[in-house]
């Protein structure tokens, strides 16, 4: 290794400037690379329109997307070879993979999402579907009688019941992983993993042969709800454990210091830290459970009109409707189906941006209106100074519950 | 170690050892109870999900013996059934499912944690859990709606110009678009797409761990961006991803409501996966369910036994790989 020599021959600042090529990004693409992505693209376009009008058998749009794109890698990797050699050939190679599978993946699910709304719109628009039951109509009726209100509350009623048993439970557990500990830690992580990969049937199939064949149940909202939480319970454990642990450690020590039990920690310090955090796992488990239909198949049972009792009768819920519907030869019923489907998907949907909205906050960090509050209690507190402060940093107990 | 010789009986150290243990106050007490009670509350739901499977099969079991693993037909009025159509099916499926949907998946983790912008990638990551928040109910409307009479066209050009591969071949007419319809091939494509978020935000995590000195190493060195995904970020995510695949293998195994709106059913058990019709475990028990006496949905019960132990044991070890790669690879807290 030679080592530089010290830098001291003033004339080294009078040589000419480098040429300025612009700031240099790696990852960056120069307009060669462009030009070759759009000629290689065009190129196996003409060449494959050649193929599939004139010489080739081959039919469909889907056969002609997938030979435009093979021929588009070829063309693609022979132009960039001929131009910078076998290893930016690759290189590019394998971002335009990548970048297809990136785009691959937003295609499918605006495809999903758009099919559902284009096909959905038919039934949605009747502004009784939103507003009746099937109990008055039959599979000949057209669109303008009928409608999903029964499956929306039955689906509202098992998700209610659902959430009031998953989620305590699912957290309690999660609170066991992080704040307690011991030897059942690992098994229980290891069920918590199996469980949520449990095929969705044999929950149902569990509460068919445990609750319906072996207590003597009949089918009803309940045991679809029991089903529903079953499926639920490892989604809001995961989620939970990632946020409990996300909690800083200082917080608790610091609440240990002033004396606390571990119970106050939990409850007054660990769970409203992770509030936000909490509340994005058991919004999208609900997510999860109200979408859930195989176990729903099996233990609900099908009721064309209003229940809302959910511990006698059948109950009809969203995905139940649409699995019911959709096999009918009658149009209109699919329809309806689509149009339930609909429904299913702005339920999804808004779940799901709910649980983003509030998973926006970091574990202790406070939302505009928790801040506010504080700042409130603040200046009550500087009003009059004997009343006491010390619960104010932490919010009231009514609403550690997540 | 150096023994030191046994204190003799009777002489108390001068000062003895303090033993600190933790007590708790009664609600302390209390919460812990409660808490570790959920986790085993877990653990005996998952053990009666076995057990009840197990005592409701045992009928059936008993009734057909080894004929339960090698009958082709599902009459058990006749006492004729067994799994050894809609085994293979199930597996087909997922095989086909992983096939697609693994490459899929673990590309677009890719472009999730190394090409994208920032922006674009929060999005993305967004995308990819709502994809996952979808209900398989909707991925079953599209894909016998949308995609199986466009994927007839990709079915039928693999058995007219890749039949030398045994499982594309078709021995059915090849000119009636109807004989490709209702398929292993098409169920598996619809699941494909139903793992991609579940593969996709596994492979995406660990990868997004493999560490930023030996990224900048490889980059130092010379290598092109492709260069240094090839020899730092994906050995380094390795475990996980093949933790990701099997976890997809197990929940594509379950799939029940997109496969049964797609699969004509049938007990042919063959292996030419673009032939329509056949069936799975978890689609038999969704279409038999209601029309079953006592001793049905035993045999019933019996096929779920069967799939509960090959979901458990691949989940089993998918969540052990995965714990591994994790510890391994970033200290956990």
């Amino acid at each position: 290794m030679t080592i530089a020599e010290p830098r001291t021959d003033p004339s080294a600042a009078e040589t000419p400037p480098r040429p300025t090529r612009g700031r240099f990004r790696p990852g960056g693409t120069v307009r060669e690379d462009r030009y070759a992505l759009v000629g290689a693209a065009a190129a196996s376009l003409a060449l494959v329109w050649i193929l599939f009008t004139r010489l080739l058998p081959f039919s469909g749009a889907l056969g002609f997307a997938v030979c435009w794109y093979a021929a588009f890698l070829v063309l693609y990797a022979l132009v960039v070879t001929h131009e910078h050699g076998r290893l930016a050939a690759v290189d590019r190679l394998v971002s335009v993979l990548v970048h297809s599978a990136g785009a691959l993946s937003v295609t499918v699910i605006a495809a999903i999402l758009g099919f559902t709304v284009l096909r959905g719109a038919q039934a949605f628009a009747h502004s009784n579907f939103l507003t009746q039951t099937m109990s008055d109509t039959g599979a000949l009726d057209p669109l303008t009688s009928g409608g999903v209100l029964h499956a929306v509350v039955g689906s509202l009623i098992q998700l209610g019941i659902g959430v009031a048993i998953a989620v305590p439970l699912g957290i309690a557990t999660a609170l066991f992983l992080v704040e307690v500990g011991g030897r059942l830690t690992r098994p229980v992580r290891l069920i918590v993993d199996t469980m949520s990969a449990l095929p969705s049937v044999l929950a149902g199939l569990f509460v068919l042969a445990a609750f319906i064949l072996t207590f003597g149940f009949q089918k009803s909202g309940l045991a679809a709800a029991l089903a529903i939480a079953i499926m639920m319970v490892p989604i809001v454990t995961r989620a939970s454990e990632v946020v409990l642990r996300l909690v800083p450690g200082g917080l608790r020590e610091a609440a240990y210091a002033l004396g606390a039990g571990q119970w106050q920690v939990v409850w007054r310090v660990v769970l409203p830290t992770a509030r936000s955090g909490l509340a994005t796992g058991v919004v999208l488990a609900m997510a999860r459970g109200v979408g859930e239909t195989a176990p729903v198949l099996l233990t609900a049972g099908f009721a064309r009109g209003m229940n809302a009792d959910p511990f006698s009768g059948n109950m009809t819920n969203l995905p139940l409707y649409i699995y019911t519907y959709v096999k009918f030869p009658q149009p209109d019923m699919v329809s309806r189906a689509f149009g339930a489907a609909l429904v299913l998907a702005l339920v999804v949907l808004v779940l799901f941006t709910v649980a983003r909205l509030l998973g926006g906050a970091a574990p202790g960090q406070m939302t505009r209106r928790a801040r506010r509050r504080l700042a409130k209690a603040d200046r009550a507190a500087a009003k009059t100074p004997t009343a006491p402060s010390g619960d104010l940093p932490l919010t009231s107990d009514k609403e550690t519950s997540a | 170690m150096s023994m030191a010789p046994p204190a003799a009986p009777g002489t108390a150290p001068a000062e003895p050892r303090r033993v600190v243990t933790a007590r708790f106050a009664p609600v302390d007490a209390a919460f812990r109870t409660a808490v570790r009670g959920s986790g085993v509350t877990l653990l005996v739901i998952l053990g009666f999900i076995g057990l009840f499977l197990a005592v409701r099969g045992f009928a059936a079991l008993e009734t057909a013996g080894l004929d339960f693993f090698g009958t082709r037909s599902w009459d058990p009025e006749l006492h004729d059934f067994g799994i050894a159509a809609v085994l293979p099916g199930t597996i087909e499926i997922a095989l086909t499912a992983l096939a697609v949907g693994v490459p899929i998946a673990v590309l677009a983790a890719l472009y999730i944690s190394e090409y994208a912008a920032p922006g674009m990638r929060r999005a993305l990551i967004s995308l990819v859990d709502l994809m996952a928040a979808i209900p398989s109910i909707l991925y079953g409307l599209w894909g016998v709606t949308f995609l199986q009479p466009r994927l007839i066209g990709v079915s039928r050009w693999l058995s007219d110009h890749a039949s030398f591969i045994p499982f594309f071949r078709v021995d059915t007419d090849h000119a009636d678009p109807g004989s490709y319809t209702s398929s292993h091939f098409i169920a598996g494509i619809v699941v494909a797409m139903m793992v991609i978020p579940i593969c996709c935000s596994l492979s995406r995590e660990v990868f997004s761990q493999a560490p930023q000195a030996e990224r900048e190493a490889a980059y130092a060195l010379g290598s092109t961006r492709w260069g240094m995904i090839r020899t730092v970020v994906l050995p380094f995510g390795r475990g996980g991803v093949i933790g990701a695949a099997m976890l997809s293998l197990g929940r594509a195994l379950g799939e029940t409501i997109a496969v049964v709106l797609i699969i004509s059913p049938d007990f042919r058990a063959t292996l030419h996966i673009l032939e329509g019709g056949g069936n799975s475990i978890s689609a038999l028990i969704a279409l038999r369910y209601a029309d079953s006496s006592d001793f049905g949905l035993s045999a019933l019960m019996a096929a779920g036994l069967v799939l509960f132990a090959l979901t458990l044991v691949i989940n089993f070890f998918a969540a052990m790989i995965i714990n591994r790669s994790r510890s391994g690879a970033s200290t956990e807290a």
